[in-house]
């Protein structure tokens, strides 16, 4: 099954999509490079390649983890399956 | 434990070039013109053409003379010939170089004019060209390898596939007493608690400390806005990347999962504690981060990239690789190294760390990057303050 998007660490709340082709509702096959496991998620957005995809319900103000670690903020609510970028995640520094 | 070894120049201070070059380096820009019309009278040498040199001061002016002196010292350079407009600096520049004991001459402009300096430098420079021209390549092992890394225009797959790659070669080389280099002060921003705990003593921890919060006051000085479109660069925006922190951790992939950085030196500081991984205090601008490396004598770096930078340095070579599958595809002659396939899982981290270890011995043997087919030469010099 071809891998869709990519999750550095099991702690993660985003993944990073490597295909060229995602569109809402389609369902995915995700590899979680950490544990090495497979998971799937729906997509909601059109999510360009390289772009990161909600792995499951942020809050605004949430932090957001990716590589297991804090890579900002979240500024408005971002549902499971969500594209997730500038329109919704900010950084806290500078 | 694999054997590695290379053919390179050995210089006469006993370093090891990867190519054998003859520079024609001007002290400032009005010795641009001069130092170019030599390089075209004279075929196989290489004009440095830079926009600085004139009313610098301090600090600013210390790593001005550091970078130039540094170029010339580089084991990939064979012979230099510098020009200036006076002789005082000049002469600086020609005697920080000789130091190595290569072959070496300056020529300034004041009281000559181009056209006998330019006639002049030339004469010299072909006596330079053809002596430099029957040196022959010998064996030599990563003991004797001086590598540097840097990214650009990363950006989700950067942190996916080509830094975790540059990473795997690390940990394989570092153990084989490789000299390394990493930099990019403000793009370690999130990350450098993490970076600052991959030192091998408290005191380079510390050390990097000091550098990291000293950058981050010069940004909180000048900046108008979260640096947005600068860092992360509108490229990376482009690619996937949004925060600072993010991109940060995925650069940080290029020192490996264990290697232990030994100590941090200042821009263009040539290594002083044997080999090992060191941590250079620079900016993330690709050819700025590059020109220092050279100038503290690294012969071949190493670039991952996810958007698809096309970088190149004049003297030395910059290997490309991308995990980005769209930018190997639609950028194939700025792509030395696809690692795409570690996204479609079709290798893993092991397999690309062997390719690329493989691409760059065959490059320190004499094989062409693509920066150096293109014509990619980007010497840009790092100005810390306005001049006087």
């Amino acid at each position: 099954m071809t891998t869709s998007f990519i999750v550095h660490d099991k702690a993660d709340t985003v993944g990073v999509v490597v295909v060229e082709d995602v569109q809402p509702g389609k369902d995915l096959t995700g590899w979680v490079m950490e544990t090495d496991e497979t998971i799937t998620l729906k997509s909601l957005d059109p999510v360009p390649l390289g772009h990161k995809i909600a792995l499951r319900d942020i809050q605004s103000g949430d932090t957001v983890l990716k590589y297991g670690h804090d890579v900002g903020r979240a500024v408005a609510d971002i549902g499971r399956g969500r594209h997730v970028h500038v329109h919704n995640l900010k950084t806290k520094r500078w | 434990m694999a054997r590695y070894e290379f053919y390179g120049y050995r210089r006469e201070n006993g370093r090891v070039g990867i190519r054998n070059h003859v520079i024609i380096l001007p002290l400032d820009d009005l010795s641009n013109a001069a130092a170019e019309a030599v390089a075209n009278n004279i075929k196989g040498t290489l004009a440095l053409p830079h926009a600085y040199g004139r009313l610098q001061f301090g600090e600013d002016l210390e790593l001005h003379f550091r970078t130039l002196i540094g170029t010339g010292c580089n084991p990939n350079v064979a012979a230099c010939v510098v020009i200036g407009i006076e002789p005082g600096w000049t002469g600086r520049v020609v005697e920080g170089i000789a130091a190595t004991g290569k072959p070496v001459a300056g020529f300034s402009i004041e009281t000559n004019g181009d056209i006998s300096t330019i006639a002049a430098a030339s004469r010299k420079a072909q006596e330079l060209v053809q002596w430099a021209t029957e040196k022959q390549r010998e064996r030599c092992s990563m003991e004797d390898l001086f590598v540097s890394t840097k990214c650009g225009e990363s950006d989700t797959t950067s942190g996916l596939g080509s830094c975790p790659t540059v990473g795997n070669l690390i940990d394989k080389l570092d153990p084989l007493h490789v000299t390394s280099c990493f930099g990019e002060t403000s793009e370690l921003t999130g990350a450098e608690v993490v970076c600052a705990s991959r030192a091998a003593s408290k005191q380079a921890g510390d050390k990097f400390m000091q550098v990291f919060n000293a950058y981050q006051e010069v940004i909180e000085r000048h900046k108008t806005s979260d640096l947005s479109e600068s860092q992360p660069t509108k490229g990376n925006i482009a690619g996937g990347l949004t925060t600072i922190e993010e991109k940060a951790f995925g650069n940080l992939q290029k020192i490996g999962k264990k290697t232990k950085f030994i100590d941090v030196l200042k821009p263009a500081e040539a290594p002083g504690k044997g080999p090992g991984l060191y941590y250079m205090d620079t900016s993330s601008a690709a050819a700025e981060c590059v020109t220092l490396q050279a100038a503290a004598g690294f012969v071949v770096h190493l670039f991952p990239t996810g958007q698809g930078n096309i970088i190149g340095n004049p003297i030395e070579p910059v290997i490309k690789l991308t995990a980005n599958p769209r930018t190997a595809r639609t950028m194939r002659e700025h792509v030395d190294l696809d690692v795409s396939g570690l996204l479609r899982r079709e290798m893993n981290l092991d397999e690309a760390g062997d390719r690329l270890i493989e691409l760059m011995l065959r490059t320190c043997n004499g094989r062409l990057t693509c920066a150096e087919a293109l014509g990619h030469r980007e010497f840009v010099m790092t100005k810390l303050y306005q001049s006087a």
